[in-house]
């Protein structure tokens, strides 16, 4: 016969082990307001890039420049054009001349330190271009490392800095896995590819989106089960950069090859 | 005796309330925690308006159609239907504002002529499976090396074969 | 030129924004702080573990590691983009950042340290504002040291025996409690490198812990020296004019050699543990070689060889240890072992930081870093040999200036 008092002590560690780890994730407020906020808000906002498309032009880096008052000549960008060339005998050579500001007008691919690659069109295996800006990750580590709430994610998903508040410390550029962030040269505060905030609230497409005469970049809602976008990302076969760091990137790619870094 | 102990722990206690009052002035209201919660909403509310209240540059070449509909028909109709006025004429607005058709004295949008400016596609780069390899393109050293590409070529119909 | 591109120069393919952000004085950083910890490490051994030998160097270690104290931030100040707004971090803390946690940790800590030190001197300045008090003309400095001294009691006058003994107890529970705040204080520092996912090099759980343990050895040795320094000037300076000072010339013995061979020990303690972590490090990440292997490897083996294994391993850990461990150990021996490793910390602190930056996140490019060494603006000074020497001298500046107020020569008044 188990006495009162083993009863109690037995059921209330049942109990204990019992109660559901779920209990928990309810009274976890993160996820509570997670769940809120992805409620609440109708957009989350998505890119997608085309690499197939793509043609090293730069009009795109251009426009961002001016679009979003980066001085021209400062060797910093918010987005930026990579090029890779493989070559027939297993060696990869890539670059990005001042980010593709000025596009790419030669075949020699810049190694730095003044020296220049040429490859013959014989020796290549494969070459394309990859456009690069910010993913506004689901899980940015940029945001999770500012000591200041200075940079954060606004609910539409856009990673944003403020610029009154950052502390040029540097942390969230160290953070960030894609090197999307840098100090603006004029401000002084972190500077990131915003996706253009002040236009796609307004309806409008980003910069980039703007000058590429190719269709290489597009924007969406992945929310918006109709969106052109959406479509895109959740039937075809699209890929993002360094999926191993958790981060979630919001930044789709078609014809993403295993050698982009 | 009254334990003396304790004293340092009130001045630190003191210094802490000092902190706690300023923050009140210091830190702006409508600094807290907002949608993503505190990990990655952590900042101040009014921010995101201020991001929304920059100036747009780039008005698209819908917005220069009306004025300019002549070059406008003509290069829809040519190789460069897909290219932006603003591409090569350069953005509408600056951040003072939309310089180009607000301001009374409507100035002229200086446009890149630079043989650079045309490379950026129509340099030949070999590469098979990008969009690249399929854009004509010339030997700059070799074709016509010293003057425009305008000077022939007319952007807003390129092809010298005449109008598609 | 925008910041960092001016000492950064890139090789191969490195993405458009990368440049060597982190420059000297996040080196800088974490050694002030490493001596901070390790210093009062040192002081608490006494304090808590009653080792008698360590009595004399316990004093200077708790006020050397308050004039640190003060030193820690400044590199910081020199760094931001906006040091003024450095208080923002206290301001709107966001602790999911280990940055965020030095408003508090060091607050904590130098709340610890300043409490400390007030019980350690509390009958001192009893004593010297009741001397004050009596004095019947005051000048206006004796005035402002009247002043300074009252306050600086608290309002707390009682020295009875019973009074004292309650400091001492004080005095132990600060210390103890001091060692872990001491050891989050480092360990964050430590944090905040090894948990940037995006550093292939920074990003380890042993980072925490490896900085720690070389915090330590870093303050052990800097309060090893001073100690040595101080003893000895003191001796040559008693020799040519006796009048001045308070002590006898029987109690003065310059650095005595069983304190600086005890405090040894524990230098050497910490160094090992110190150095398995990082071989171990190295061991298991050429092991498992993932992605970034080969990489970092590259930069281990080739590029920072020498800076690694000369610099820090050899010059840095390896001969300090055989000076320590080899037997009859001299003064002078000590004073050579524990320079070298302070440069071997320091080493161990430039490889993490700028060598994590010597390589581009694409893994296919490289970065090298020209510390500033002329200085033409505002930026390469503060951001360049000059601001990393200013930073370097500042403790022992503050030291002088701190110890006119905590003196920690005479034995009589303090405990």
């Amino acid at each position: 016969m188990i006495t009162r008092r083993d009863f109690l002590k037995k059921s209330v560690m049942i109990a204990g082990v019992a109660v559901p780890l779920t209990a928990f994730e309810i009274i976890d407020p993160e996820k509570l307001f997670a769940q809120v906020a992805a409620e609440k808000t109708k957009v989350r906002w998505v890119f997608l890039i085309d690499t197939y498309k793509c043609v090293g032009c730069g009009f795109c880096v251009k426009g961002c420049k001016n679009e979003n008052e980066i001085p021209y000549d400062a060797n910093v960008t918010r987005t930026w054009v990579e090029r890779y060339v493989l070559t027939k005998d297993g060696r990869l050579f890539a670059d990005t001349p001042k980010g593709a500001r000025d596009g790419f007008t030669t075949t020699k691919i810049d190694l730095g330190l003044g020296k220049y690659q040429d490859i013959k069109k014989d020796n290549i295996e494969k070459a394309y271009f990859v456009p690069k800006l910010c993913n506004q990750c689901e899980n940015p580590p940029c945001v999770q490392v500012c000591p200041v709430g200075a940079t954060y994610q606004a609910p539409d998903g856009v990673v944003l800095v403020d610029r009154t508040w950052c502390i040029g410390c540097g942390y969230c550029i160290m953070a960030c896995p894609y090197g999307v962030r840098f100090f603006h040269p004029v401000h002084h505060t972190a500077e990131k590819c915003n996706f253009c905030y002040h236009r796609i609230t307004k309806g409008m497409k980003t910069a980039c989106i703007e000058a590429c005469a190719f269709g290489a970049r597009k924007i969406g809602n992945i929310k918006d089960p109709n969106d052109p976008v959406t479509k895109i990302i959740r039937t075809e076969r699209v890929g993002v950069l360094k999926s191993e760091f958790g981060t979630k990137p919001q930044a789709f790619y078609i014809g993403l090859d295993e050698e982009v870094r | 005796m009254k334990n003396h102990v304790f004293r340092p722990l009130f001045a630190v206690i003191g210094i802490i309330v000092l902190v706690l009052a300023a923050r009140i002035f210091y830190v702006p209201k409508d600094f807290g925690i907002h949608e993503r919660g505190y990990m990655y909403g952590w900042y101040r509310q009014a921010n995101i308006e201020d991001w929304k209240k920059v100036q747009v540059k780039y008005q698209g070449t819908e917005y220069c159609k009306d004025c300019h509909d002549k070059n406008y028909a003509s290069i829809k109709k040519s190789p460069h239907q897909n290219v932006q006025c603003e591409n090569c004429h350069g953005p509408a607005g600056t951040a003072e504002g939309i310089v180009h058709f607000d301001s009374d004295k409507r100035p002229k949008l200086t446009i890149d002529k630079s043989r650079q400016q045309c490379l950026r596609c129509h340099f030949p780069l070999p590469y098979p499976s990008s969009g690249r390899s399929k854009i004509k393109g010339i030997d700059p050293d070799k074709h016509n090396p010293d003057i425009e590409c305008s000077m022939c070529h007319n952007p807003h119909h390129p092809n010298l074969e005449g109008l598609r | 030129m925008v910041h960092g591109e001016i000492w950064t120069i890139k090789e191969l393919f490195v993405t458009p924004n990368e440049y060597i952000y982190w420059s000297v004085q996040i080196v800088m950083y974490p050694f002030m702080t490493g001596l901070v910890a390790g210093a009062f490490v040192l002081s608490s051994l006494y304090h808590v573990f009653g080792i008698k030998e360590l009595k004399d160097i316990a004093r200077f270690a708790l006020v050397f590691s308050f004039a640190l104290l003060f030193v820690a931030p400044m590199p910081i100040m020199l760094h931001l983009q906006f040091p003024f707004r450095g208080i923002n971090v206290m301001m709107t803390s966001h602790f999911t950042s280990a940055i965020a946690a030095f408003g508090i940790v060091f607050f904590t800590y130098g709340a610890i340290v300043a409490s400390e030190l007030w019980f350690l001197y509390r009958k001192h300045f009893v004593v010297k504002a009741n001397a004050l008090r009596d004095v019947q003309d005051k000048t206006m400095l004796q005035w402002m040291e009247y002043l300074m001294y009252t306050g600086l009691t608290l309002g707390a006058f009682d020295i009875s025996e019973e009074s004292l003994h309650r400091d001492e107890k004080a005095i132990k529970v600060l210390a103890g409690i001091g060692i872990p705040v001491a050891c989050f204080l480092h360990g964050y520092a430590g944090f905040i490198f090894g948990s940037v996912k995006a550093n292939a090099l920074w990003m380890t759980p042993l980072m925490p812990v490896i900085f720690i343990m070389s915090a330590i050895v870093s303050g052990i040795a800097l309060c090893m020296i001073t100690y040595i320094v101080v003893m000895e000037y003191r001796k040559f300076m008693i020799k040519r004019a006796r009048k001045r000072w308070e002590v006898s010339l029987e109690e003065v013995k310059g650095a005595e050699l069983h304190v600086v061979t005890m405090t040894a020990k524990y230098l050497v303690f910490f160094l090992i543990f110190a150095i398995s972590l990082e071989l171990l490090d190295l061991i298991f990440r050429g092991y498992t070689a993932v992605k970034s292997w080969d990489m970092l490897r590259t930069i281990i083996y080739e590029r920072d060889f020498y800076d690694i294994f000369i610099m820090q391993y050899g010059i840095g850990n390896l001969i300090p240890l055989i000076l320590f461990l080899s037997p009859g150990l001299t003064i002078r021996r000590a004073v050579l072992g524990v320079l070298l490793v302070l440069f071997g910390v320091f080493m161990m602190r430039w490889n993490v930081v700028i060598g994590g930056q010597a390589f581009s996140l694409t893994f296919a490019g490289f970065m090298h870093y020209h510390l500033p060494i002329i200085p033409h603006d505002w930026e390469t000074f503060k951001e360049g040999l000059g601001g990393a020497l200013t930073i370097f001298i500042m403790p022992f500046v503050l030291f002088y200036f701190i110890a006119k107020v905590f003196p920690v020569f005479s034995t009589k008044e303090s405990h």
